[in-house]
Formats: C-alpha cells, structure tokens, sequence
C-alpha cells in the first residue's frame, strides 16, 4: 500500500485512490463538492484543494485538486497549511457571492452539505458587494421543487440525472456565472431516479416536494433503518418521521443492495402510510353491513371465537402475502395449518415465484447482489422491463455497460474515478446488453440489440441461446432469430461475468426457464455467469421460501369454500382483488361466513371482511422480508403506531395465545418468532442473520432514533399537557425511541440515520464506512439466503426440453395480453402516496398503429377487451373482461397487446389471455390530467 | 407545431444530414444543425429546438443546453440582420461606447434591441479579430472596419428608428 | 524574400486570396509531392522535431514533441484526428485571419502533411464564427484538393487517405482552449476536459487528436520541404522560424507583419507599426494578446520570443501587441479584460465561474468611484486565487488574471488614484 504524507504524518493509503478519497478514509475532512463516491470526480468545484510538494526540499508547493490527484507512494501533502486553507475559503466564498442567505427557509436547511462546508473552512465574513444573480425556477412535476437561486454549479445533479441514471430531460444551459440546470420547458422530470437529486444536490435546488409540506428538519425526524415495500428489490430506506406522520424517505446505504440511490417509488412512495384510507381501529360488521369500531381486546376476542377449530373438522384457512413480512406469514401459516395456508399469490403468479425460487435454488450460477450486478461485462435481458419491476435493477446496469469503459480507461490508466476522462474515452462504448421483451423499456438507449418478441417467442430465443452455448444446433429456428442467438451466445460466452435476468413480470415460466438454461450453460463453459430472476413484490421470495412448492392456491380455496368447507378465512395484508378477477374473489369471500381481514389502508377485500383488524404498516412494525436476490432483511418501527394498529404478527401472535395453543408457548417477542420460523423452515433458516437481535446493546446502549439535537419534545405536546410524557419503550429491537443511545459503528442493519460532527448532510455517510464509498463499519446489512448450487448438473426445474420451433400460429383476431408494468401505478401501496397519485395514468391498453388501423380506432380511444367463450364455440359470444384507452406503440411483439397491470380497469386481464379486441362506443378520452401539486400559492413557475 | 411551418424544411433537413456525414454520431452535428436552421430562420425557436433534437435523436434539453451555450445561436427572434459591435479592448480603447450611443441615437435601441422594423438587432460582441482596424463591428455577413460616426451615418442612413426589446 | 518570409510569400498587398492556381504557380503542393512516397511518417516528425519549431497558438509547446505523444502503433481500430485551431478570439489577436484569407492552401498543404506524420484520417478546421470569408476560402481550396488528388483517398496514389473538413464554430472564446475545442467539435458544450488524458491519446470521440494552431500548422509544409536547418537559421534568437506579429492600439500603423522569430520589440513598434499616434504616449503593453501580462517601457529592447518574453515575466502568447497609451484609463483597460474573460468562462470551475465576475465588479466599483482601500487587497488575493495554474480546470482563468496582476505592479498609482480621487479621470475612448 502507497504511503503519503499529510500534514508531516505518514498514512498508508489504498492504492488507485485519489487524495480526496484517501483523506475522508483517513477521517480527514477535506471538503468537497463536485465529487461523489458513485460518481467519481470531474474537478469542477475546485473546492478539495490541497498543496502538493514535490519533494521534501520544495517550500512552496503548489495547489492540486484532492479529487483528481492519484495517491502515489511518497507524496507529500498539506491539507491544514494557510495556502490550501486560504484557497477552501476562497472557494467557499466565491460560491456565497450569488448563493441566497435564505437558510431558515431552506428545505435544506440542517443538512446541507453547503452549510457543514461553509463552516467547514472558516468563511464568514462576506466582502463581495455587488448584486447577486437571480434565475427563475421551473415546475418540476409533484416529486421535486426547484429553487436555481441555491445552486452551486456543481454539475452533480446533471452528472447523476443524465450520466448515471441516462435521463435527458435535464441539463446544464448557458455558460458563465449564468449557467443554470433545468428542463428545456417545465414539466415532470421523466427519470424515475429524479428522486435522488434530493439527496446529491449538496445544497437546497433540488428538494422533496412532499417533505415541505408540513416541513420538519433533518434534526426532527425520528427515523429508524427500513427497506423499502416497493418492490422486490427491497432496498435499504431511512423513513423519517414527526407528529406521526411519514416526512419522507432516504437512502440508507447498503454497499450491495442500492448503495446510493433510490428509485422514485421507493422514496416517494411510502408515504402511503399516512394515507387517510388507513385503518384505526378493528371494525366488526353489523347487521346493517356496516362496520363497528371496537377496541382491540374485542377485537381479538372475536377473532380469536371464528377461529376455534370445531372438533375434528379445522374449517378456517389463512391467504398470507407477499408484501407482509416473514414473521406475520409464518404466525399466520401457524394458526391455519400449512394446508390451509396459501402464500396470497395469484394463481397465474403462484407456479411463477415457486419456479423462480427453485431456479435460483438449483442454479450453479451466481444470484447476484446489485453491487455484483453492476460487475457485468455482458447482459442478457428476457421478458423483464426492469425499470418498471425492479427499478433500482435498472440503474445498476446503466453501471454495469460501462465496464467496456473500464477496460478501456484501464488501457490509459485511468483510475475508474476519473469520470469525465473516462466518459469521453469511452464515448458510446458499452457493454454488450441484449434486450428481449414483448416491447420497448427504458434500458433500450443503452442496449446493443433489443428485440421485441411475445413471451413464448422470447424462451425460444433463450432456449436457443442456452443450446448454442451447449453447442447444440438451432437450425429448427427462423434465421433472424438464429443471427440473434447467436450474437448473443457469442457476446455472453466472450464476457468474463456475463448477467441473465428474467422474472416473473411477461408471465412466463418457459422465459424464465430459458433464463435459468442459458446462465446453467455458460456455467458448464467455466464462465462465471450471473442468473437474477425478478419477482413481484417485498416479500415474494420469502412466501415462497415459507410455504415450498405445492402451496394451497386461491384457486384451491376458492373450490373448498365453494364446497362450503370453509367457515373463517383470515386474510393477511392482501388485497384479493388485485390477485384474480372480481367473479371468482367475489365468489371466495361469498361462501365464507367469517371474513377476517389485517390490513393497512382500506381496500375492496377490507371491505367485504366480516372483521377488519388495522394492522401498523411498515413504518410502525418489525419484520423480516426476502429480496429477489434471497436476501432476508429487516426494518424496525419508525414510529409508534396510532391508535389499535398493531404489528400483524402482534395480533397473530395474541390470537394464538388466547387460543392457548401449544406452539406459541414459548414464544413471546418478535425475535422468538423469527427464529421459531428459522427453525421450522428450513429455506428461511438464514433470516436470524438479517439483523441482531433486540438484545443487542452499542457500547452498553440502545441506538436512538431520534438525532441528539431532537428538538420540541415538550413543545410537540404542549397543547395537551406540558408534561412531557415517558418515551415509548421499544422492547423488540435495539433501537430506542429517544435521543440517547450510540449510534456509531454498529452494523449496518440498525443504522437509523447519518450524522457526525460538522457533517449534519448525508455526506456524513463516510464517517460510517469502512473506507469512503466502500462498506458499512458495522457490516453489510442483510442475510443472504441463496447461494450457489454446487456441481453443474441440470437441475430439475430448469429442464423441459423446449422445442425451438414455433409455436401454432395465433388465432387471427386475437391479442395475447403481456403485462406493461408501470413503476407509478402497478404497486398496491404507493398509489396511495399523494405525490406518486399525480403521476398515476388511467388504465391503458398499447398496440401497434397497424393493430389500431384494422381495429378502427386511434390514440385515446376506447377498446373494449373480450374474452371468447370457449362455451360457444367459435361463435361471436364474448364476456367483456375491460375497457381501457388505447395507446399507441409500434414497439409492441407483433400479435401482442399490453396492458397496463395494476392500474385501474386492468384488474380481470390475464397475462398471456388471448383476447378478442373491439371499439369501444361511446369512449369518453381521458381529459389531460392537471396537476395539482402546485395549484396556488407556490414558488415555483407560473403554470397551472 | 404547426402543421403549415414545418419546423425544418427539405433544404435544412437535406444541409444538416450532409453534416452528419462527417459525424461519427448525430448528436456530434448538434452545432452544426443549430446554425444551418438559424441561418434559414434567423433564431432556433422551440419548435425548431424540438425538431432538431428529434432529427439527431437527442433530447431537447440536451440539445438547449447546448443552444444556449453558444452566443451565436439565438433562441429567440432576432432582427433581419445582427449588428455585432466588438467591445473588446482595442475596440473599446478606440470608441466603440461612444459608437454604440451613436447606434442607439440612429436606430433608436439599445444593446440586445431590436428596430421596430425589424430590421436590427444590436448586440454587443467580443473581439472579432481585426483589431488592426478598430473599431470594427459586423452587420449580418459583413465587417465594418474602423468605423466612424460618420460611417455609421453612412451605414444606417435609410434605417428607420424607434426600437423594441 | 520568398525563403524567410515563408508563411506570407503568397499574400498579396490587396490582402486578396490565393487560389489553387497561383498556389501552385508559386510552388505550392511541391512539398507534398515531394514527400508522399519518398518521406515517411517517421521522417517528417523527425524533421519537424529538428526543427524546434514551438505551437503559436501561445503556449509555445514544442510541435513536434506533442505530435511524438500520438500511439503510432496498435491503433489500426478506429480514427485518427488532426484539428487546425482558427478559433482566433483572444482579445487583440488578428493574425490567423490573415493566414486563412490570403493563403488558404498554405493552411491545407500543411495540414496534409501534419496528419501524414500522425496518421491521422480525418482533419477538421475549427474556425471563428466570423471568419466567413476564411471558411468559405477553405471550402473551396478542400474541393479544390479533391479534385487534385491532395485530399481524398489514396493521396497522390500512397496509401494515406485523409478527409478535411471545415467547422464554423458558435461562439465563445473558451473554444480556443483544445480540449474545449474538441467538446465543442462534439457538438457537445465546450467545457475543457480534465488532462491526463491528453488530447494525443484520447481526444475527439476518444480517438488520438493533435490540434495546433493555423500558423503551427501554415509552417509545415515549409520545414518539410527545406529542412530543420533552415528553419532554424530564420529566428534571430534560440527560438525558430519566423512569427506572426502583430500590434493594435493607438499606433500609426496597426497591423500585422511575418518577421523572424526574436526581433526586437522596439522594431516591432516602431519599424513596422510606426510608432504611436501623434498625442499619445505608450505606457505599457500586452505582449502576446489579452491574457498576457504587461510589459513596459524598459522592455521595448527585448526580443520578441518565448524565452525572452517569458523571463521579463509576461509570455509571447500570439505575439499580437496591444499598447496601452497613456490617454487610456489602465483600469478601465484591464477591467475590459477581465469582463471579457468573465464572460467567456466556461462555467465549469468555482474560481473562474464566480472569481472573474467578482474581480470585474471590484474593477468596476473602481471606475465609478465607489471604490475602497481593501479593494486592491481583494484583487491581489483575487490574483492568487484565481492566477495560478492548477488552481483552475483549464488556462483561461489564470490567463484572465496576467493583465490585472501586472496591471496592479506597474500601475498601481492609476488604481490607487481611483481610490483616492472616486473615479476614474481618463476619457477613455475619445475619437482622436
Ligand atoms: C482560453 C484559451 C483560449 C485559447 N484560444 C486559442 C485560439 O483561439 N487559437 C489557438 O490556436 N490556440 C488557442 N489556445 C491554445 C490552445 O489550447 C492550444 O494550446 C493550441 O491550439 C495548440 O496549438 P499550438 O501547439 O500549435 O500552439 C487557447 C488556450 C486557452 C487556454
Ligand atoms: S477556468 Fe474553469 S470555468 Fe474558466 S473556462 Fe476554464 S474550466 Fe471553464
Ligand atoms: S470535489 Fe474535487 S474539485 Fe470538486
């Protein structure tokens, strides 16, 4: 390792650093703008200056930029000397000559990286005297507020939006002390990272929209470490929290999961939990139909009645879910019995997760984390639209085609920091990255080939790809496919860690399975390959881990409740309605006598419960949830939940006891169920890993969720009493509901915000890491679950011996429905957000402009979609399933059309169904939406 | 966009893709395409802005950070031709404020107006490399070398006045 | 006359352009003839290294070193480029113009030979907005090569292929700056680039790029076709060849004059440029354009090359004067200066973005009388903040600053009386 010296110290420094890097490694503080530890260094700031001397005789020194200085062995520094000293001032200085003096209304305000540094180096006392310039901010959709005035020009926010996460609709414009960074006219930032310019702008351009409304400084939130319910990426969040209600969310770094960055869902989307659909109180149906509120002891004791197993005959049944957590499910499993248990899948969705799980189970490939992602040299996509599944997937491989401009910058030595020298070596060097989906995605700009092909002709494709791999023939395909499989062959078998992903989002298992072939043959070729299958939801993975294949499906239910074998269905967390069509759900919860649901926020399941139990949502409850990639990760209560929301594994739990039933003797707190359930399944044994139990002590002490500078205790009360009351207690995990505590080095699952002295912004991340950018102190937080089949040998799951020849051709008239998912939109819980509401669209339907041609219709509007009776027999007899707006998109699989999955009016289509399409009469066009976010007395541009 | 003035004509569709040829990428005849519909329309308005991003596959934003980058690309209406007066130090020390007043007294506008005739528009420029003849300005394609009041009376003489930002 | 005024032997008195016809009447194209096939790649960069020829485009760097740094081998994959730098927009720099409008070819023959020596495939010619008539000359001369087989493919029937191809630029003087220049030949925003990389190993799209100025390049097809010594033999002094020189300002006869690298200043000024008008004295000048630091009066004996100049503490730049004359207000003078650079600045880096307008509005207080004592302390650390190279991202800040730190050594009197008096007493800019 180099040694340097700083100051007349020696240090021994990591090698291929640069002296910014080394210094914050170091725990130096050196201050900085222009640099980001994911987005390495440009020079532009000018602020991490430090004097570099060339050799002990040399006095003088001259001043280098920290960030673009490569560490070498013997090289000597000053950071603390008066030149660099002076220049960082001057620095800072130059940077207030136009910068507003409007801190106290500053949404960054409290955790700006602009403030730490202004104090940082001394600055004080303003000598400039001329005016300072002014710019006009723009609308910037409901996500983001724009104050240009802040701005400090330095690039980071083009260099994430744009470089790093391949948005284009922003960007620097003029030159000079005029340059300024916006859209090209107002309007809604289209990139879904947008989100994440709240957390690299180093000062307030760029801030959370929803946050300034009922505005809380850093300081006052109560925040704990959480993962995000999005999806199933399950990135690491910090909720913050004031007067019980969710202000926003940050990133919580995890090395290997989303590192920096969020996607907008993710960060956005949480706020759901304050939605007013939440549920207060446990409600029990009347006679009249409507609902009764009760206390929760009633509650539970009414529950606990529908619950009693009649003699011999156990007529009650439990629908887990994929979004709830580990812990709540195997509760829930526990009560009703493995039989009558089903995860809470659809039944078109149930065979697809299991054969994700027992693909990546049996697979010798690597199930990559996003940070091993990010490694690969070539990448295959099938049937995934990644940006829209599994978003923060998406970004990472924005970083992983920049390896070949790696390679290439490795040629030149060029560090992998040097960003800008790098990017214009590289120009549009990628990569290889091969996409095949029934239609365009937002990863097309940075593919080499991307083709659009219905779900069984993209497992053709894969199959073929696997056997030329194999070295097997593949004549039997059409020749354009052939050239294409074997581009790709050759592309993935020429890469040193090529990636495949798949997943469960076109429906299809034989994609998948053709995923799984492909990765299984390159891994007999010695390669070292990557296999990520994307499933749905948080929490996916692990009901298919708990429940093993063969599970009860809706289905199954559905017929023994139609039998009337069922009296009591307890219902966990799910909305059925958005799990099959409105008849059969209907039917199901028909023939129940006790409906008995635990949710969140109001939804048409919740509705047609007998009894309604509201449980905490993710941000007021404990538990465990499994990543796509098998990783088992916990989040812990942000806040106290209000009112008779309770934990679902609290009310389960309380069910179970007063039932008095014999496996819940010995358990009492959240961590006894985890590991009950560790031991019990052995596919989850792992989950006791994900973070350390509630008896874990930091130094002696709990870790606070509440920073030391917590203000308004009292205050926040006053109203009522000026009595402060007793903080609550929090029993079930390491983390206390105070201001006391140690936070400082404890792993990384219990970190529940970033602060050290003089760095009150994220920027303090650093002082948690191992080295800058590199790994928490405390450790990586997460367990992983998966890992590796040894031996090469074909597991079952991936085996049927596709054909390569195509399949009967569609019937003429018919579409094959492949699902468009959409990351506003698809999700259950994040359309509650009010911030993510405004950028949902109405339901939709996408064909091509031929399609739309022979169907009469054009953009706008309406088709109705039918399904054939198979009843009548090739007769005119249909059962309209949905009517939605067309959209037109000439990317589209020939034969297919999409549809938009989760939004409204999509809720009876079925991936792969084939439908009969007709105009629809008298189709109302969605008027365009106006949005509200900004309606009157704003700040921001003079739009609607 | 309206339909009747499409936002690039044939012959500015036919000059830019002549460019592109000497491009390894579209996005690289950026500054080249902006100036040859200026050079048809006199400034790049947004619908030209869009229609040119769209042409080269890039996106408007990109493409207005870099119109707006450059002071010779003007995005917005300018006059029929640009009076650009060098400011510059050799200029400057030989009279071009006292030119300007004079400019302004003529054609009736100010730096960075427009005659209401729309003929003019003056804007101040840095040096435009003729210094041996300062002070010197270009109006539209043609430079004006040490110029005088007399000079410019000469120039602007059947120039009607009254001005307009 | 012909052989040591080599770069202006074809520019006529009218200043009216040579065209291919009377280019080769006079000799021109011989050079290249005579090197395809018998000279190689190797030999040319051999002789212009020789030849101790220095870029003039202001820095002064040795040509033939810069072009040694361009990967000859292993590099069969991909473009080459030479790019000729006519962007010509420092402040009192004027001699390119007169390279590219009298004698196009010149430029062309040289080029051709430069991209022979590195291999390169592709020329551009950036050029200044303004410069239409220098551009339109250019394109035709490239038509006109076409057409004799100069440019094209199989040059002369070798086996070296080179495309040219002429770039007007959009303005903005920090396009100048080369690896600015190659963003803005992107067709990107002309942000300079970070260097290492240098511009030899990646450049344009990455791909090795020389640029060097119009009269580097003008000076080519000479030293190839007479040789290193000859070449040498030119200057008067250590440095090589002849210079553009050029003086503004109030002199009876500004211009610009092809002389032997190294004359006298005094010569200069006097000889050829006439002396000042009459009424006005001299009271100090840039040496080498608006980002050079003045010289003054004791100066005027010293030979005009880059050692030299460098030592008296100022840089030869384009070797184009601009003279100060003691009618002119120095503050006022230098706060043209450094709004212009304010202006010009990319916008990429904290000390030039924000530390230029900072320094302009102090320079402009001065002018009008709101000046303070502190003030000149402000501009001094101003200096150092902003003057030093590496402190900025590229060289036109600390260049913006040269004339405002030695405006304040050698008229510091002038700036303190702006103080002292409230304002500014000159008037300058009154028609003489
Ligand atoms: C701000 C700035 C502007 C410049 N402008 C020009 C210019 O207009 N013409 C030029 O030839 N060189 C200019 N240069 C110098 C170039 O960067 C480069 O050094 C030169 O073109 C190299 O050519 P040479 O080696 O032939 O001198 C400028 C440099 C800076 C820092
Ligand atoms: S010194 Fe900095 S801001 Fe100025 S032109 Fe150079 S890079 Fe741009
Ligand atoms: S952080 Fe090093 S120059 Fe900005």
């Amino acid at each position: 390792m180099p040694v340097i010296h700083i100051d007349g110290q020696e240090y021994e420094v990591e090698a291929g650093q640069n002296i910014l890097q080394a210094c914050l490694s170091l725990g130096l503080d050196l201050p900085y703008f222009c640099w980001h530890p994911a987005m390495g260094s440009i020079g532009a700031c000018r602020q991490c200056a430090v004097v570099q001397y060339l050799n002990p005789e040399d006095n003088r020194g001259r001043i280098v930029m920290g960030c673009m200085t490569p560490v070498m062995d013997g090289a000597i520094f000053s950071l603390n000397g008066d030149k660099a000293s002076e220049f960082r001032r001057t620095i800072v200085e130059s940077l207030m000559l136009n910068h507003p003096h409007d801190c106290p209304v500053c949404a960054e305000g409290g955790e700006c990286h602009l403030q730490d540094m202004t104090v940082m180096v001394g600055h004080r006392d303003r000598q400039y005297r001329g005016k300072k310039n002014t710019h006009r901010n723009q609308y910037l959709g409901p996500l983001i507020h724009h104050e240009m005035n802040r701005c400090i020009t330095c690039y980071r926010c083009t260099r994430f939006y744009n470089d790093y996460a391949g948005g284009t609709d922003l960007a620097a414009m003029a030159a000079h002390d005029h340059t300024y960074f916006g859209r090209h006219e107002e309007g809604v930032l289209q990139s879904e990272f947008a989100g994440n310019l709240v957390e690299v702008c180093p000062t307030g351009v760029f801030t959370d929209k929803s946050l300034m409304k009922g505005y809380t400084r850093k300081w006052d939130l109560q925040s704990a470490p959480s993962v995000c319910t999005g999806c199933a990426v399950g990135c690491n969040t910090l909720p913050g929290e004031r007067y019980g209600k969710l202000k926003r969310v940050h990133n919580r770094f995890n090395a290997e999961v989303n590192g920096y960055f969020l996607c907008d869902r993710g960060r956005f989307g949480a706020a759901f939990v304050n939605s007013e659909k939440s549920l207060e109180y446990p409600g029990l149906r009347g006679e009249d139909g409507r609902f009764n509120a009760l206390d929760h002891h009633s509650a539970l004791m009414h529950m606990v009645h529908a619950c009693h197993a009649e003699e011999g005959k156990n007529k009650v049944a439990g629908i887990g879910s994929p979004r709830a957590s580990v812990e709540a499910n195997y509760l829930l499993r526990l009560l009703v019995g493995a039989e009558n248990f089903a995860p809470g899948f659809s039944d078109r969705e149930q065979p697809l997760i299991e054969l994700a799980l027992a693909l990546q189970q049996d697979s010798p490939a690597l199930i990559p984390d996003i940070q091993t992602i990010e490694s690969a040299d070539a990448i295959l996509i099938l049937g995934e639209d990644l940006t829209n599944t599994a978003p923060r997937i998406a970004l990472a491989l924005r970083q992983s085609v920049r390896n070949k401009a790696y390679e290439l910058a490795a040629e030149l030595r060029l560090e992998a920091w040097q960003d800008a020298a790098i990017r214009n070596l590289a120009q549009d060097q990628r990569s290889p990255l091969f996409i095949a989906s029934v239609a365009d995605s937002r990863l097309d700009d940075i593919a080499e080939d991307r083709v659009a092909l219905a779900p069984d002709d993209i497992a053709r494709l894969g199959f073929a790809v696997a056997k030329l791999i194999g070295g097997e023939n593949i004549s039997e395909l059409e020749p354009e496919l052939q050239a294409r499989a074997q581009a790709i062959a050759t592309a993935l078998q020429n890469a040193q860690r090529p990636l495949i992903i798949s997943g469960t989002g076109c429906g299809n298992a034989a994609v998948m399975q053709a995923a799984a072939q492909i990765a299984q043959a390159l891994c007999q070729a010695h390669n070292r390959a990557m296999l990520a299958l994307a499933v749905p939801e948080a929490n996916s993975l692990g009901q298919a881990m708990l429940t093993g294949p063969g599970a009860q499906s809706l289905a199954q239910l559905s017929k023994r409740a139609a039998a009337g074998k069922l009296d009591t269905l307890i219902i966990l967390e799910n909305d059925l309605y958005r799990r099959g069509p409105k008849a059969s759900i209907d039917a199901l919860l028909a023939n129940v006598a006790n409906v008995i649901v635990l949710d969140t926020l109001d939804n048409a399941t919740l509705s047609a419960s007998s009894l309604a139990l509201p449980a905490a949502s993710f941000a007021e409850s404990e538990g465990t949830l499994v990543s796509m990639e098998g990783r088992a990760q916990r989040y812990y209560p942000v806040f106290v939940p209000r009112q008779e929301r309770r934990a679902s594994w609290i009310w389960l739990l309380a069910v179970m006891k007063e039932s008095e039933r014999e496996e819940v003797s010995e358990l009492h707190s959240f961590d006894d169920i985890t590991r009950a359930c560790a031991s019990d399944i052995p596919a989850l044994s792992g989950i006791t890993g994900a973070a350390p139990d509630a008896h874990f002590r930091n130094a002696g002490l709990k870790i606070p969720r509440q920073t030391h500078r917590y203000s308004g205790r009292t205050a926040m009360r006053a109203d009522v009493s000026v009595h402060e009351p007793k903080q609550p207690v929090d029993e079930e995990s390491p983390l206390a509901f105070s201001m006391e505590g140690l936070n400082r080095s404890q792993p990384g699952s219990l970190l529940p915000f970033v602060w050290a002295p003089g760095w009150n912004s994220n920027q303090s991340l650093h002082k948690f890491q191992s080295e800058v950018g590199g790994h928490l102190k405390g450790g990586t937080a997460g367990a992983r679950l998966l890992l590796p089949a040894t031996g090469t040998s074909a597991s079952t799951a991936t085996q049927p011996d596709a054909t390569l020849a195509p399949s009967a051709p569609q019937q003429p008239g018919q579409w094959q429905m492949v699902p468009r998912y959409k990351i506003f939109g698809s999700d259950e819980l994040s359309v509650h957000s009010p911030a993510i509401a405004e950028l949902v669209d109405p339901g939709f339907i996408e064909i091509s402009s031929d399609d739309a041609r022979a169907l009469g219709v054009n953009d706008g509007e309406g088709l109705v979609l039918n399904k054939p009776d198979n009843a009548s027999q090739g007769e005119l007899l249909t059962i309209a399933v949905a009517t939605l707006e067309v959209r037109l998109n000439d990317s589209i699989a020939v034969g297919c059309a999409g549809y938009s999955v989760g939004l409204a009016g999509t809720e009876d289509i079925i991936a792969a169904d084939k439908l009969v399409l007709s105009k629809a009469d008298n189709w109302k066009r969605h008027k365009p939406q106006i949005i509200g976010s900004d309606g009157g007395g704003s700040t921001g541009g003079d739009h609607v | 966009m309206s339909e009747l003035i499409p936002a690039l004509s044939e012959a500015e569709i036919a000059a830019i893709d002549a460019e592109l040829s000497h491009v390894p990428v579209p996005a690289g005849a950026a500054i080249d395409a902006l100036k040859i519909v200026q050079a048809h329309r006199g400034w790049i308005s947004d619908e030209s802005l869009n229609a040119i991003a769209k042409h080269l596959g890039m996106s408007a934003a990109e493409l207005d950070g870099i119109a707006t980058f450059y002071t010779l690309i003007f995005r917005r209406p300018v006059g029929e031709k640009v009076i650009l007066l060098c400011n510059s130090v050799t200029c400057w020390m030989k009279g071009c404020d006292a030119l300007q007043q004079t400019i302004t007294e003529q054609l009736g506008i100010g730096m960075g107006e427009t005659t209401t005739d729309n003929k003019y528009t003056l804007l101040p420029m840095t040096c435009l490399g003729a210094c041996d003849k300062a002070p010197v300005m270009m109006v539209g394609d043609d430079l004006h070398e040490e110029i005088t009041a007399q000079s410019l009376q000469a120039l602007f003489s059947n120039a009607g006045s009254g001005g307009e930002t | 006359m012909s052989l040591d005024r080599p770069l202006t032997r074809n520019v006529r008195a009218d200043k009216s352009p040579t065209d291919m016809a009377a280019y080769e009447a006079n000799g021109g194209y011989q050079g290249l003839r005579a090197a395809m096939g018998k000279l190689s790649p190797g030999d040319c960069l051999q002789i212009i290294k020789d030849s101790n020829l220095r870029g003039r485009g202001g820095a002064g760097f040795p040509t033939g070193m810069k072009w040694s740094f361009v990967p000859m081998e292993n590099v069969s994959t991909g473009h080459k480029y030479l790019i000729c730098n006519a962007d010509e927009m420092e402040p009192g720099a004027f001699k390119d113009r007169l390279l590219l409008e009298c004698d196009p070819h010149q430029l062309i023959e040289g080029m051709i030979l430069s991209a022979y020596t590195i291999q390169a495939d592709v020329a551009y010619i950036f050029i200044r907005a303004e410069y239409l008539l220098a551009a339109d000359l250019l394109r035709q001369a490239i038509a006109d090569c076409h057409a004799k087989g100069y440019l094209g493919k199989n040059i002369l029937g070798s086996d070296f292929s080179l495309e040219m191809h002429v770039h007007p630029s959009a303005g903005r003087y920090i396009c100048g700056e080369e690896t600015a220049l190659i963003s803005a030949l992107e067709g990107k925003r002309a942000n300079p680039r970070a260097k290492p990389p240098f511009p030899q190993v990646s450049g344009l799209w990455g791909r090795p790029t020389i640029v060097n100025n119009v009269e580097t390049l003008c000076n080519i097809h000479h030293i190839i076709e007479r040789g290193a010594d000859w070449f040498q033999s030119l200057g008067l002094t250590e440095d090589a060849g002849t210079k553009m020189y050029g003086v503004s300002g109030r002199v009876k006869n500004p211009g610009c004059w092809e002389l032997p690298i190294g004359t006298p200043i005094r010569e200069i000024l006097e000889n050829y440029a006439g002396g000042m008008e009459d009424g006005y004295k001299m009271r100090g000048f840039l040496p080498g354009g608006g980002s050079t630091d003045f010289l003054v009066e004791e100066h005027l004996d010293l030979a005009m090359d880059y050692d030299t100049i460098g030592k008296a503490g100022s840089r030869m730049g384009t070797g184009t004067m601009i003279i100060l004359d003691d009618k002119t207000c120095p503050v006022g003078f230098v706060k043209n200066l450094v709004e212009f650079f304010a202006q010009e600045s990319c916008g990429f880096c904290t000390p030039c973005r924000d530390g230029l307008p900072w320094s302009a509005q102090v320079l402009d207080d001065l002018e009008r009388g709101r000046g303070r004592p502190e003030d000149l302390e402000t501009l001094a650390r101003q200096v150092s903040f902003i003057g030093a190279m590496g402190n900025t991202h590229c060289a036109l800040a600390p260049g913006a600053m040269e004339p405002l730190a030695s405006g304040l050594k050698y008229f510091r009197d002038d700036f303190e009386r702006h103080i002292s008096e409230g304002g500014c007493s000159f008037h300058t800019g009154g028609v003489s």
